[in-house]
């Protein structure tokens, strides 16, 4: 078992991974994604999924109606290392997924990605799971500052010039890479691929680049290491940012920004523990967010 | 290769005949055995047309306003190597 979240649970089997989605996957887009994920023109981007007949599995609806894909098993990011983490790679690859045309055939009418949705899932839960916290408050306070709050297809209230829109995957962090271990044959070292389709879909693809914008903006990722995420991501010819990447950068980082805090109040309530010191730093952004709201929000509020 | 400091890849330039890796992270240089020796004396002999100096080491990157306060110090990235982080930085 390598993870039982609410949003899936992932079994490895050897040289195969075994994943059981959400049972409220949309059955549409989750066709959609995953014909993409195992599309030509994205092979060097996402682990292609393997065909189902491979796992020895008859039935791709077979657990309780939830869909089911499998995968080749590939050596994730070290937890324990983040100095190895392949930086300049995931912006590659980030690059290389946003500069792709999005493909017809059966990975056409692929949905929104799910990048805004999951800030307003985060809200939900810590205003439900975590009422009287006094981070909360804090948290919402730097939530109001976003246009779109609804999660929906962004309608150029952010205040940015016209939103670019692309291939997207929609919930990127350095547990999102795996090295693809290739065939029994090959034993080349493996390069680097995107896993997770779940939140995979179109929209503006800076949001992928949130999570690590928000981390330096914080001040917990080192400059030098946003750098080499950033100008590899640039030097990759990345359409999500110009030449002032906080142009495209500002709503989507303070969204996760918002996303990881609101999960930091309801994880550590539910487990009834305090807010750690690198969850405590999320709540302070918040709260300087909350306090530019005027300069940064300006007519977006609502 | 790799840079040193930050692990970012090194670039080859060519300055006047002498090969130096320059980080495209934080554009610190590398030099081998006597290119430093050859640059200055480079440096002498054509002081009145003396090639462009290297880009300036490089500013902090840009920061939204909302960011850090401290940001352009060592203090950012403190918690870099925290399990806390690390979590973080592996969840959705």
């Amino acid at each position: 078992m390598l993870a039982d979240r609410d949003d899936g649970t992932v079994v490895r089997h050897g040289a195969l991974v075994v994943k059981a989605h959400a049972p409220d996957t949309d059955p549409e887009a989750h066709r959609a994604r995953l014909a993409l994920a195992g599309h030509g023109d994205v092979a060097g981007v996402f682990l292609p999924p393997l065909p189902f007949a491979d796992a020895g599995l008859d039935a791709q609806d077979g657990f309780d109606g939830r869909p089911v894909t499998v995968w080749p098993y590939g050596s994730p990011v070290d937890p324990e290392d983040p100095d190895a983490a392949p930086w300049e790679e995931a912006a590659r690859l980030l690059a290389a997924l946003h500069r792709t045309p999005p493909p017809g055939g059966s990975a056409a009418g692929l949905p929104e990605m799910r990048a805004r949705v999951k800030v307003r899932l985060a809200v939900d839960r810590m205003v439900r799971a975590a009422p009287g916290h006094p981070a909360t408050a804090t948290v919402l306070g730097a939530w109001r500052t976003l246009p779109d709050r609804d999660g929906g297809p962004d309608t150029g209230q952010g205040g940015t010039a016209e939103a670019v829109r692309t291939l997207c995957h929609g919930d990127f962090h350095l547990g999102q890479l795996v090295r693809d271990g290739g065939t029994a044959a090959d034993r080349a070292p493996g390069r680097w691929r995107l896993i997770d389709i779940d939140d995979v879909g179109l929209g503006d693809p800076a949001w992928d680049l949130a999570r690590p914008a928000a981390w330096f903006a914080a001040g917990i990722l080192p400059p030098e290491v946003w750098s080499r995420f950033l100008g590899a991501y640039q030097e990759a010819a990345g359409p999500a940012v110009g030449a002032d990447p906080w142009v495209r950068l500002d709503v989507p980082a303070r969204a996760l920004t918002v996303q990881t805090a609101a999960l930091a109040v309801a994880k550590a309530t539910a487990g009834r523990r305090e807010l750690d010191e690198v969850e405590v730093v999320m709540i302070d952004t918040c709260a300087r967010i909350a306090g530019h709201r005027t300069d940064s929000a300006g007519s977006a509020s609502t | 290769m790799q840079c040193p400091k930050c692990h970012a890849a090194m670039h080859t330039y060519n300055r006047n005949g002498v090969q130096i890796e320059q980080c495209s992270g934080c554009r610190g240089i590398f030099l081998d055995f006597g290119e430093l020796e050859a640059l200055t004396r480079l440096e002498s002999q054509w002081a009145q047309q003396a090639p462009p100096a290297p880009p300036a080491y490089p500013a902090q990157p840009a920061a939204p306003a909302w960011g850090a306060p401290h940001h352009g110090g060592h203090h950012g990235g403190g918690h870099y190597r925290q399990r806390g982080f690390g979590r973080m930085l592996f969840s959705s």
